[in-house]
């Protein structure tokens, strides 16, 4: 898939966006492309915006100039809980699972959902309890109750019971143990083979690199660069500029 | 001294009954203030508008249990409609300003209430009567039919949000309000349905009550503030909580009435919640947290 | 933290004394219904006054006020019962002795909560005291409250003069614009200021090291003061004292005039008062003429509540800082 391909729209595209946190001017004119099917990074030291900029995607944060637009239509501004309808899942940085539901309810959050077949639920549980068999295992457990790595999977899987069109993950690799952190890998790349898009938040360059298509960088609040993934390797000038200390 | 049995267990079946209604009346309370952190000073003014729509729903068709079901329906559309109107503009803002609206709402209620009916107290009858004898008391059947039916409402209320989809949505929503919407959960339209829901509940108590008292337009004052006083004892936003504290309350205000005059009785509950503050200010029944 | 321009100040003061240089004259003019209208707008102003010190300084609703009103009503009430001849100098002491203890056991009670729990709290505690008064008729006068004559302006043996209308006015207008500008004092000293850091932000303020529940119980008890004020002033003008007042109604309807004047600013909650009471006159009024006009007899006792209450509730909404509030904006913006 290539990156120049302009004939059909982006899924998603950020236009030149501008927010602020009361008064601190976080995003400074951000603007990306997500095409359909894609997995991209979005690379940048901590406290760049790359959270943020999920975040006015997403609809937990209004920009106050640019726009967003999913399938070519503007969504800026459109509350939360109809772009996930639309097809647009998110993963936060913390998880935040809800620990007081079971882990079924948790997934239930995302598969009751007007539109959907018994059958198809099933289906979907069923994938999921497959690719998280310890998901399966405590099915009847509080969220609370699962440790860090469990909770990421929960976190995913939930995302996954929406059946996206995108999912934008922040940090998944956050605090996980190898073992967890190749898991997450795997699952990226099935989501891909899925063609689900993804938006990819990371500090782990190595998996980033390896997950994705194409990578943008940032820095103080604004997207600065783009190159495809395969063309970098992780002792990159441009990754030592973006990422360096 | 010479205990006096039989007034204990009269006091203590008495306490129960109330307890229940208070119970019924304060899960909506704590409902809405679990979710959307609003504090609903207009609560008692459902309460009581559910009762005169009892009462008028009753003279109109002469059947109690259809003056219940519409009170509760006609008030808890009445509360979406409110919540919509003057509490969706108000979301994100300080939490005074929801208690001040709330506020002004139930001025407005009752005092349009009592312009509609006037001050005359007005009767509801109740679907039955029919006494057994408790000691030296003719007790009525009906006060237990109330205690049982408002177990039932709070029962039902608990299967719906423990099981049933709205009830998760209704659960993950009160944990977390940002992520539940991420999932495509319709938040503002939980939060209507949860206000409509809370103002049934009230109606339903005001219903059932009815009949002990007189119907008047400054009714819900009274329960009001100790539904409040519940609240706060049972934990806000612990419906659990906020049951056992209700019943706990009403036990210990009908005890203390053995002695002291009804309305002095409120002072027993109001040194509870001092208590509770002091001491265990996020509810006596609630663990006390890290 | 605001800077008044020079210019600004200037116009402050001098619209400040236009003001009251008005209300001095206001008796001489007025006939006697509406003297008394205006006295009783400065009195519960100061009440809302008083409460604005809580609510716009602290950051702290109170809904208790009703109960230091009425304890200082009933101080006053006491002073003038028990003591002959009736001492307004003791009246006040009294009242304001009333009015501090209240104010002592709220303060120590409530000021460890925040928010809601402080505000149904204060509640709570003024329907305690409501209910207190209401019940020990032999000290109280109970549900009838307590009538008693009017102290004479002056210092008792040395020289005193009953009260005529014109200078009860004066003396409530001096009350008020003295308890306004201590008020004004306090709430520009270093104190002002540690109660709005604590209005602001309260967990910074104590980590900076501030004594937050001590600042708390001073600013309860320093707005219990003025508020017990008052109350000894409305029991000397009205020369009555009863339980209706210690209500949770009458706190309610001062968060209202606070509300409806603005908040944090002082002089908004009086002219919140003006506001409130001048709109239940109008309604009073109007409604009985919409009667007789429409012939529609039903609405002649429709209370000014409902569309007081609609006004309060769109102003909330709409207008969430106020009438002075608005107006500072507006001022600033010029």
């Amino acid at each position: 898939m290539s990156a120049s391909d302009t004939s059909k729209q982006p899924l998603v595209a950020v236009e030149d966006i501008h927010t602020f946190y009361g008064k601190s001017h976080i995003l400074n004119g951000v603007s990306l492309q997500v095409e359909a099917g894609e997995v991209v990074g979005l690379l940048g030291r901590n406290g760049v915006g790359k959270s943020t900029t999920l975040k006015t995607i997403m609809g937990l944060v209004s920009p106050s100039q640019g726009r967003v637009l999913f399938e070519g239509k503007p969504v800026s501004g459109m509350p939360s809980h109809k772009l996930a309808r639309l097809g647009i899942g998110y993963v936060p940085e913390d998880r935040r699972i809800f620990k007081l539901l079971t882990v079924m309810e948790n997934l239930r959050t995302g598969l009751d959902r007007d539109g959907v077949t018994e059958e198809k639920k099933k289906q979907l549980l069923d994938k999921a309890f497959s690719y998280f068999p310890r998901l399966g295992e405590r099915r009847a457990q509080a969220g609370g109750t699962l440790s860090g790595g469990e909770q990421q999977m929960l976190a995913i899987a939930r995302v996954m019971m929406l059946e996206p069109k995108i999912v934008l993950l922040d940090e998944p690799t956050e605090g996980l143990m190898p073992r967890m952190v190749s898991q997450i890998r795997e699952i990226i790349d099935v989501l891909h083979q899925e063609g689900v898009a993804i938006l990819l938040v990371e500090q782990n360059v190595p998996l980033t690199l390896a997950a994705s298509q194409r990578v943008y960088f940032m820095e103080k609040g604004a997207v600065r660069h783009q190159a495809l993934a395969s063309s970098l390797t992780v002792n990159d000038p441009v990754i030592h500029q973006y990422l360096g200390v | 001294m010479d205990i006096p049995w039989d007034i204990i267990v009269i006091q203590t079946v008495n306490g129960i009954v109330t307890g229940m209604i208070l119970a019924l009346v304060a899960s909506g309370l704590t409902l809405i203030f679990g979710i959307m952190d609003v504090v609903n000073f207009a609560h008692g003014e459902l309460f009581m508008l559910g009762a005169y729509m009892g009462v008028i729903v009753l003279t109109t068709t002469g059947s109690f249990w259809l003056a219940l079901v519409l009170a509760i329906l006609i008030v808890a559309l009445l509360g979406a409609a409110m919540q919509v109107i003057t509490l969706r503009p108000l979301l994100g803002r300080d939490p005074l300003n929801t208690i001040l609206a709330t506020f002004g709402i139930s001025l407005v209620l009752q005092n349009y209430a009592l312009w509609q009916f006037g001050p005359v107290a007005r009767k509801i009858q109740e679907p039955f009567t029919g006494q057994f004898s408790l000691f030296y008391l003719q007790y009525p059947w009906y006060r237990i039919l109330i205690a049982l039916l408002s177990a039932g409402i709070i029962g039902g209320l608990y299967l719906f949000l423990k099981y049933g989809r709205y009830g998760i949505w209704i659960r993950a929503t009160t944990q977390d309000r940002v992520m539940a919407q991420a999932m495509g959960i319709p938040v503002p339209w939980v939060h209507t349905g949860v206000f409509a829901l809370g103002a049934g509940m009230a109606a339903a108590s005001g219903v059932l009550f009815g009949p002990l008292v007189g119907v008047n337009h400054a009714m819900g004052l009274d329960w009001v503030l100790k539904a409040f006083i519940v609240v706060v004892v049972g934990g806000m936003g612990n419906l659990g909580g906020s049951i056992l504290a209700a019943i706990f309350i009403s036990l210990l205000e009908a005890y203390a009435s053995i002695w002291v005059s009804p309305s002095q009785a409120i002072i027993v509950s109001s040194v509870v919640l001092i208590l509770t503050l002091l001491f265990r200010p996020t509810g006596l029944f609630v663990p006390t947290p890290k | 933290m605001s800077q008044i321009s020079k210019r600004h100040s200037t116009v402050y003061w001098t619209g400040f004394s236009i003001i009251v240089v008005l209300l001095l004259l206001a008796p001489l003019v007025l006939p006697e219904f509406w003297r008394r209208f205006l006295t009783e707008i400065l009195i519960w102003g100061l009440l809302a006054m008083s409460s604005d010190l809580l609510i716009g300084y602290t950051g702290m609703v109170s809904f208790g006020h009703s109960a230091f009103f009425g304890l200082g009503m009933y101080g006053a009430a006491a002073a003038i019962l028990m003591v002959k001849p009736p001492n307004l100098w003791l009246a006040i002491l009294y009242g304001l002795a009333g009015s501090a203890a209240v104010a002592l056991f709220v303060a120590y009670f409530s000021t460890r909560l925040r928010d809601i729990y402080f505000a149904i709290t204060t509640l709570i505690f003024s329907q305690i005291f409501y209910v207190i008064i209401f019940t020990w008729t032999e000290v109280t006068g109970g549900e009838n409250g307590l009538s008693f004559p009017r102290p004479q302006l002056g210092i008792p043996g040395i020289y005193t003069t009953p009260f005529t209308s014109t200078t009860l006015h004066w003396f409530v207008l001096a009350a008020v614009v003295i308890s306004y500008l201590l008020l004004r004092r306090i709430t520009q000293s270093p104190f002002g200021m540690v109660l709005q850091s604590i209005r602001e932000n309260e967990a910074r303020t104590r980590a900076i090291g501030y004594p937050v529940e001590r600042y708390k119980m001073v600013a309860v008890m320093l707005s219990g003061l003025f508020a017990g004020l008052a109350g000894v002033l409305y029991a000397v003008q009205n020369r009555f004292a009863a339980p209706d007042f210690v209500y949770f109604l009458i706190s309610g309807e001062v968060v209202i005039f606070n509300v409806m004047g603005g908040i944090g600013t002082l002089l908004g909650p009086i002219v919140g008062a003006g506001f409130f009471l001048g709109l239940r006159e109008l309604f009073s009024r109007l409604f009985p003429w919409l009667a007789t006009t429409l012939n529609m007899p039903q609405i002649e006792q429709f209370p000014y509540l409902v569309p007081l209450g609609v006004i309060f509730i769109l102003m909330v909404i709409f207008l969430p800082q106020g009438l002075l509030g608005f107006a500072k904006r507006w001022l600033n913006s010029t």
